[in-house]
């Protein structure tokens, strides 16, 4: 069995040792078998006065600030709308396994779907979004949701919410539902305001499986490309780091700088995890 | 019952609805407008005034039933082998002690947190290599790098609940590892495999970015990829009909697989997540 898990590692391992060694030559999609080792000239070089390389790019660091906020921002959204629905959701009401079903549907739909339905609902011209706006009075002309480059950021923000707080929702209901149910009767006894049990009961005992959560959330966000890619295309405005690495490797077939681009982001997205797994540790008075 | 209970009880209700008009309506108009002749579409409407079958029958006649056919095949493929080389895997990792256990472990984790971008090229290269460009060889193998992580990990915590008391006896008896996996692990793990296989399948059926990138053809594509390239006659006229027939029509199996098997699912998503 243990050759199993050995196959496992290498099967995963090799590309990712694959794409960090082809970061540092200067392999071309078309180009011939031989690639010449160049070091670090793909991440930055000096050379006659110019800086060159990704870190050199200002579009690579326009996707890193383009990742950072979409990340910051969809999973905080969803966070915080995941515990209202999961709040909902854990008291008893007639129909609730029905509203928990719905609830996972926007979940399993494909991201490229999503993508899609959200494209077509906010379309300037046909879309209803725009319509009922219209009609409401809240906006005197058509706005286009997803070509503006100021708003398209928001509008890939707001889809990715749509998609994803399902998932929290189902974490967070399993956080909840493992509470005991002794701290909640005291309180009830001593008349305790339903606020304040939530702010010093409910939100400290759930706090491991939101850390989790939010972690889980947040490395998924990180590494964005689908629904980046199929609704704004390749459009700087809302260019993740994962669509910036791709478009160098395939669209520009360059396989040496796109590579040491993807090792960037897997450079920043395991940074990102330490540096949270540091952060949620260093809450004091909680063991996760 | 108090003013202010009721009150109460419809702000509640209120909520209620907006998480299920939030949740569904994206869907529900995917389909109105999947019905909705071409030239009304300019107009938004709730509810179609005439229906038509227009765009299911443009999409069906086109590469989509092909496409379709690719994506169930890949997704039924990966699952078969993920859940075939996860289930040995498991095994070594709850039950054989090897120094460096918690090192896999951790390294498994980590493996199937990776950003998949930052394997691309490297499996772009393997799949070249082996000749699998441009076919569903390609999707299935570099797939199964992404599930097995996972997958392993899961079964992995759900072995580690059944007691080792079971195996012990039927090895006594004289029964050989792979029938103490079939015979034991297999029935007593059911539930924990129907819940991996259904988040590898909805995983290999939602996939897009390997799908995009090793693959070129209609005859190869799956429906991700088919849906993110549909086009019109030219690049400003989408045809946003035969576009949400065609979401309709892949939304559909997906979601009722994932309202259908819901408990298996959570239970799933837990065991990745929380427990340990």
């Amino acid at each position: 069995m243990t050759p199993m898990v050995v196959a496992l590692a290498v099967a995963a391992g090799w590309p990712l040792a694959r794409t960090v060694w082809l970061s540092f030559t200067d392999a071309t999609l078309a180009g011939p078998a031989d690639v010449a080792w160049i070091g670090f000239a793909n991440y930055l070089e000096h050379d006659a006065g110019e800086w060159y390389g990704v870190l050199a790019d200002p579009q690579w660091w326009h996707a890193v600030r383009n990742t950072l906020v979409f990340a910051v921002v969809s999973v905080g959204l969803e966070t915080m709308l995941g515990l209202a629905i999961a709040l909902a959701l854990n008291t008893p009401f007639r129909g609730r396994g029905l509203v928990r079903a719905a609830v996972l549907v926007p979940w399993a739909i494909p991201t490229v779907v999503s993508a899609k339905l959200w494209a077509w609902m906010l379309n300037d011209e046909f879309g209803i979004l725009n319509h009922v706006l219209l009609g409401l009075g809240v906006i005197s002309a058509p706005i286009a949701w997803v070509a503006n480059p100021d708003l398209a950021l928001g509008a890939v923000i707001a889809v990715d919410v749509w998609k994803t707080t399902p998932f929290m929702v189902l974490l967070i209901l399993a956080g909840l539902q493992m509470l005991p149910q002794d701290c909640y009767e005291a309180a009830r006894v001593d008349g305790v305001s339903p606020v304040k049990v939530f702010l010093r009961v409910t939100l400290p005992l759930l706090w491991p499986a939101l850390a989790v959560a939010v972690a889980f959330r947040a490395l998924d966000a990180l590494r964005i490309f689908d629904l980046v890619y199929v609704l704004t295309a390749n459009s700087t405005s809302t260019m993740s780091i994962s669509v910036y690495a791709r478009q160098q490797l395939i669209d520009f077939q360059d396989i040496g700088y796109g590579s040491a681009a993807s090792t960037l982001v897997f450079l920043t997205i395991g940074l990102a995890a330490i540096a949270y797994l540091r952060l949620v540790r260093l809450r004091p008075g909680e063991t996760a | 019952m108090t003013g202010r209970q009721l009150l109460r009880r419809m702000a509640f209700a209120a909520f209620l609805g907006a998480i299920l008009v939030f949740a569904l309506f994206p869907l529900y108009y995917a389909f109105t407008t999947s019905v909705t002749p071409s030239g009304e579409l300019f107009r938004p409407e709730i509810f179609p005034e005439r229906w038509t079958a227009e765009h299911y029958r443009g999409i069906l006649a086109g590469a989509f039933l092909r496409n379709i056919l690719n994506s169930a095949l890949v997704s039924a493929a990966v699952v078969v082998l993920t859940l075939a080389f996860a289930l040995g895997a498991a095994y070594a990792l709850a039950r054989i002690r090897f120094r460096g256990r918690a090192a896999v472990l951790f390294g498994i984790l980590a493996i199937s947190m990776f950003p998949q971008i930052a394997v691309l090229a490297g499996m772009f290269e393997l799949v070249r290599s082996f000749g699998l460009f441009d076919s569903l060889g390609a999707l299935i193998f570099s797939y199964l790098t992404l599930t097995l992580p996972f997958a392993a990990w899961v079964l992995a915590t759900f072995m580690h609940a059944i007691p080792v008391e079971l195996e012990e006896a039927a090895a006594l008896d004289g029964a050989s590892p792979l029938s103490v996996l079939l015979r034991i692990f297999v029935p007593l793990l059911q539930p924990a495999l129907a819940a991996t296989g259904l988040l590898v399948f909805i995983a290999a059926w939602n996939e897009f970015l390997f799908a995009l990138t090793f693959t070129l053809s209609d005859e190869s594509r799956t429906v991700p990829v088919a849906i993110a390239l549909l086009s019109g006659s030219s690049a400003f006229e989408l045809p946003w009909g035969s576009i949400m027939a065609a979401a309709v029509l892949v939304t559909a199996p997906i979601v009722a697989l994932a309202l259908l098997f819901q408990r298996h699912i959570v239970s799933g998503l837990l065991a990745g997540a929380i427990k340990q």
